[in-house]
């Protein structure tokens, strides 16, 4: 047996990492998992922490909140009192996992496991990213983004291009389509020749500021008009399309942070799946590799040790508490699925008929293909993970003094959990939501957003204040905030009275 | 199908334009954060880095979030002992409200990172610049040094390149003698055959004699050595800036002055110092204390050794001009002075330091500061300044009650001149 070890030290060569991918890659592939082709780049601690202040991305425009990010990241990192990340992974096409110098051989080959086989095979196969990110061209669309605004601050001033950018970060959240799905691809670039020739024939005809002569209903009482004629949802969308005052290279920026925003969107709405999936991944596949008598005990030992640290759940009573950690949750979760198809109790058969007994490989398959957090919680988290993990339900409502909790772990509790499980993971009501509703097109140009109230949950006043002077930055009219409570009343919350403007 | 690319050797700074922009667009915090920091701690942090804090409400990316209210409904991990039903107080901290929990205990207010020693002083001397620091360059420019540029025909003798000058020499009596030496080199070969042929003393061979003898003559007066030929070592004048100063710290160390005092003094005289470290390359220190009478002494016992007596400032200002005259010649020094003091000096010597400082100091020195260290009225010694200040532009004098002043004081005393 000890003849067919990889390695016994802790040390890596670039031939280790080698065979260790090798190696990694054919139990990966036994298991039938499809990934892009990986690209892994050894970088230094230092690159590290530019990748990370770069929000992960390879190629970045340049802009003040990442250097406070890498500066808060480098003073943390410098006292010791945060790790690195062990892996970086981009979605992209080969797909880029970074491993840093100073991990140890194990380490690696997690990592590579983990990043090059988990997450890449997540983003090849995950209906959200196979929808909305393009890994083929995302790094040329970067490059592209990174060029034009570094020509927009040679040309315009890199004050001009941070005012905007700025104001676009404060909408990046509200960049993205939520409902509304693109059509297929093939069918996209068909349309993407004729949707120019739209624009520009709109471009000549762009009524939205003609003013719209009012029609005079037989009352004799004028009637609007309306615009846009539904709420719309994406708001730096609605921003790039129509705000009267911006230049075209200003449209083009508020675009990018849009795409941006656009392609890290899944994975904000993945991330228990995503990082459960890897996980599971990495302790599958290291654990088969330890089978074969590939790796020794001690490799599995400090493996079994860094697994269990990412995996540290602290309880609510924690002074380590932070919310739930995904990583836990994910694995926990991928782990049970494989459990209920391999072994499965009474419990399971009457919860889950679909996956008693079946093929725990193409069940994970399927669960990884079609869901997002939300709706995979809500359909796969079993009772035996509420049990696992002990999760119970707090009510907190403002008109009572007193906190409630209202379901635990227990048989009348596991459908309440779940349900308020996935809502918490639901981006539709963790965020505000929040819309556009109309534009006074006859009057005075005015914009104004509408906020839905969930749960009587209402705004942060101080932030939705300065986010809406910077909507007024790039609207360049005067902008409202409406709420809408449940009981339908509506109640102006804030307003930028702007009078800029140009010649 | 996977490739493996080690990409340790690429730059590692990706991140400094962002760095850069970030220090930029928060300058004016910084900038405060430096003054504070300048105020606030020791002399020995200012020459590392500095830990900077600002305010992260300045630096916060606002974006649209719920506030506390409403209803909601969250599941946690980790159930002991409750079950459905539980009444609970709300924890303290708005646990449970906000947006994360992890986002209440935390409470930072501040945003900290650290600036380098080289942004730190940056900040610190920002828009600042030594006074008259365009004259001090147009000064500097005027002092020359010579170089050799090759030679030239006419100079001094003392410049005269001997070898060069004989090299020249022996070149012109070669070209100058040589048809000549042809001449006679024919004459003296026909008298030979002439003398072969047994006609030596024929009329012929007399007349070539003489001929040679002629030619030999014209051959001699040739000059061994002409004007003509004289070379000089040419040199020519090039401007040199000077790159050195020399810092006279003046202190009083009388009794009057006690440790708080000397600490201000010590951190003006180091600002002043780093700013000089910026613009010179070479910089001496001069420390001279004094109480009735003044001494040249180190760092260590200027700032730290006790004294106590009365005070003659004059003696201080004594000492300064002599050494001036002695070491520090001002062609190649650009001299600065500082001066602190708590005011106080022996009523009849104010004058005689006015008097010093108009008549032979100020003429020598790039600049003079005078700050006085009292939270008491001024006396004679600064009335009489105030005489020198209307007259010298490159005289200075401020007034600081607190280690807090110094770094507005400083600021003052060097701001940027507009030309």
């Amino acid at each position: 047996m000890s003849t067919n070890i990889i390695s016994n030290t802790s040390e890596w060569t670039f031939e280790l990492i080698e065979r260790y991918h090798n190696e990694i890659a054919r139990v990966a592939a036994n298991y039938g998992l499809d990934t892009y082709p990986n690209q892994i780049e050894i970088i230094t601690a230092e690159q590290m922490m530019d990748a990370y202040s770069s929000v992960g991305l390879p190629v970045g425009y340049h802009h003040w909140s990442f250097g406070k990010q890498f500066l808060s990241t480098e003073k943390r990192y410098r006292r010791g009192q945060m790790g690195l990340a062990y892996e970086i992974v981009i979605n992209s096409n080969p797909c880029i996992a970074y491993l840093m110098e100073e991990n140890t051989m194990m380490m690696q080959a997690l990592v590579i496991a983990h990043a090059a086989y988990g997450h890449n095979s997540f983003f090849k196969g995950n209906y959200l990213f196979k929808t909305w990110t393009n890994a083929d061209s995302i790094i040329d669309y970067l490059v592209f983004a990174r060029n034009y605004i570094a020509e927009c601050e040679q040309r315009y001033g890199h004050e001009e291009v941070e005012l905007i950018l700025d104001s676009c970060h404060a909408l990046m959240n509200y960049g993205v389509d939520r409902y509304k799905r693109p059509s297929p691809l093939s069918l996209q670039q068909e349309q993407a020749r004729q949707q120019e020739r739209e624009e520009y024939l709109q471009s000549q005809v762009n009524d939205l500021w003609r003013t719209v002569p009012s029609r005079v209903t037989p009352a004799g009482k004028k009637v609007r008009a309306r615009f846009p004629e539904e709420p719309q949802e994406n708001l730096l969308y609605f921003v790039e399309k129509n705000a009267p005052m911006l230049e075209p290279w200003q449209r083009e920026v508020v675009r990018i942070v849009r795409k941006i925003a656009q392609y890290f969107y899944p994975q904000r709405q993945t991330q228990v799946m995503n990082e459960g999936w890897a996980t599971f991944w990495h302790y599958t596949i290291l654990n088969t590799l330890y089978d074969e008598g590939l790796v020794n005990d001690g490799f599995m030992i400090e493996f079994l040790q860094s697994h269990a640290n990412v995996l540290t759940q602290p309880p609510y009573f924690s002074k380590y508490y932070s919310g739930i950690n995904p990583y836990a949750l994910g694995f926990a979760m991928m782990s049970d699925i494989r459990r209920m198809c391999e072994n499965p109790t009474d419990e399971d058969r009457e919860w889950f008929p679909q996956l008693a007994g079946s093929d725990w490989v193409k069940s994970l398959d399927f669960a990884m293909r079609n869901f997002k957090d939300e709706s995979f919680i809500s359909q796969y988290l079993s009772p035996k993970v509420i049990r696992d993990l002990k999760l119970f339900s707090v009510l907190d409502d403002d008109a009572r003094s007193q906190l409630e909790i209202t379901s635990i772990h227990e048989e009348r509790g596991y459908r309440t959990i779940r349900q308020a499980l996935a809502d918490q993971y639901n981006l539709g009501s963790r965020e505000p939501n929040i819309q556009v509703w109309s534009v006074d097109r006859g009057g005075d140009r005015s914009l104004t957003l509408r906020h839905t109230q969930y749960n009587r949950r209402p705004l942060h006043g101080d932030t939705a204040g300065e986010v809406m002077r910077h909507l007024a930055r790039l609207w360049g009219f005067t902008v409202r905030l409406e709420t809408l409570s449940e009981e339908g009343g509506v109640e102006l919350l804030h307003e930028c009275v702007n009078e800029k403007r140009r010649h | 199908m996977a490739q493996i690319i080690d990409r340790r050797l690429n730059g590692k700074n990706k991140s400094a334009i962002n760095r850069q922009r970030f220090i930029k667009r928060f300058k004016g915090q910084i900038k405060k954060a430096v003054s504070d920091a300048v105020a606030g701690r020791s002399i020995t942090d200012m020459e590392s880095g500095e830990k900077i804090s600002i305010p992260t409400k300045d630096i916060s990316e606002p974006e649209f979030s719920h506030g506390s209210g409403g209803s909601r409904e969250m599941i946690h991990p980790g159930n002991v002992d409750f079950i459905p039903g539980d009444q609970v107080d709300r924890p303290s901290g708005g646990g449970g409200k906000g947006n994360q929990a992890s986002n209440d205990g935390e409470g930072e207010d501040d945003f900290a990172f650290e600036l380098s020693r080289d942004e730190f002083l940056n900040f610190f001397f920002e828009d600042l610049e030594l006074p008259d620091l365009v004259k001090t360059r147009l000064t500097t420019l005027v002092k020359q040094k010579s170089v050799r540029a090759g030679y030239t025909s006419d100079g001094n003798p003392s410049n005269i390149n001997v070898v060069r000058s004989l090299k020249g020499a022996l070149g012109r009596r070669i070209a100058l003698s040589s048809p000549h030496l042809a001449g006679v080199r024919e004459l003296e070969a026909e008298l030979k055959q002439l003398v072969a042929d047994g006609a030596g003393e024929s009329p012929r061979a007399l007349e070539i004699e003489e001929e040679i003898l002629r030619l030999r003559g014209k051959i001699r007066a040739i000059p061994f050595i002409d004007t003509f030929d004289l070379r000089y070592n040419n040199r020519v004048p090039r401007p040199q800036p000077s790159t050195q100063a020399v810092m006279f710290c003046l202190m009083d160390v009388s009794g009057s002055m006690d440790e708080a005092r000397k600490d201000i003094a010590k951190r003006f005289f180091i600002l002043l110092y780093l700013f000089l470290t910026r613009t010179y390359e070479k910089i001496d220190l001069v420390f001279i204390r004094h109480h009735t009478v003044a001494k040249e002494v180190d760092e260590e016992d200027f700032f730290h050794s006790r004294e106590s007596g009365g005070t003659v400032v004059s003696s201080a200002l004594e000492l300064m001009r002599d050494i001036i005259a002695e070491r520090y010649p001002t062609a190649d020094w650009n001299i600065y002075a500082a001066q602190a003091s708590d005011g106080d000096n022996w009523n009849d010597d104010s004058p005689i330091c006015r008097d010093l400082l108009l008549g032979s100091i100020m003429p020598l020195v790039q600049y003079f500061a005078y700050i006085e260290i009292t939270p008491e009225l001024h006396q004679s010694l600064w009335l009489e300044y105030l005489t020198v200040k209307s007259a010298c532009p490159n005289f200075a004098m401020q007034h600081i009650e607190s280690q807090a002043d110094i770094y507005p004081v400083f600021r003052e005393l060097f701001k940027k001149q507009t030309a």
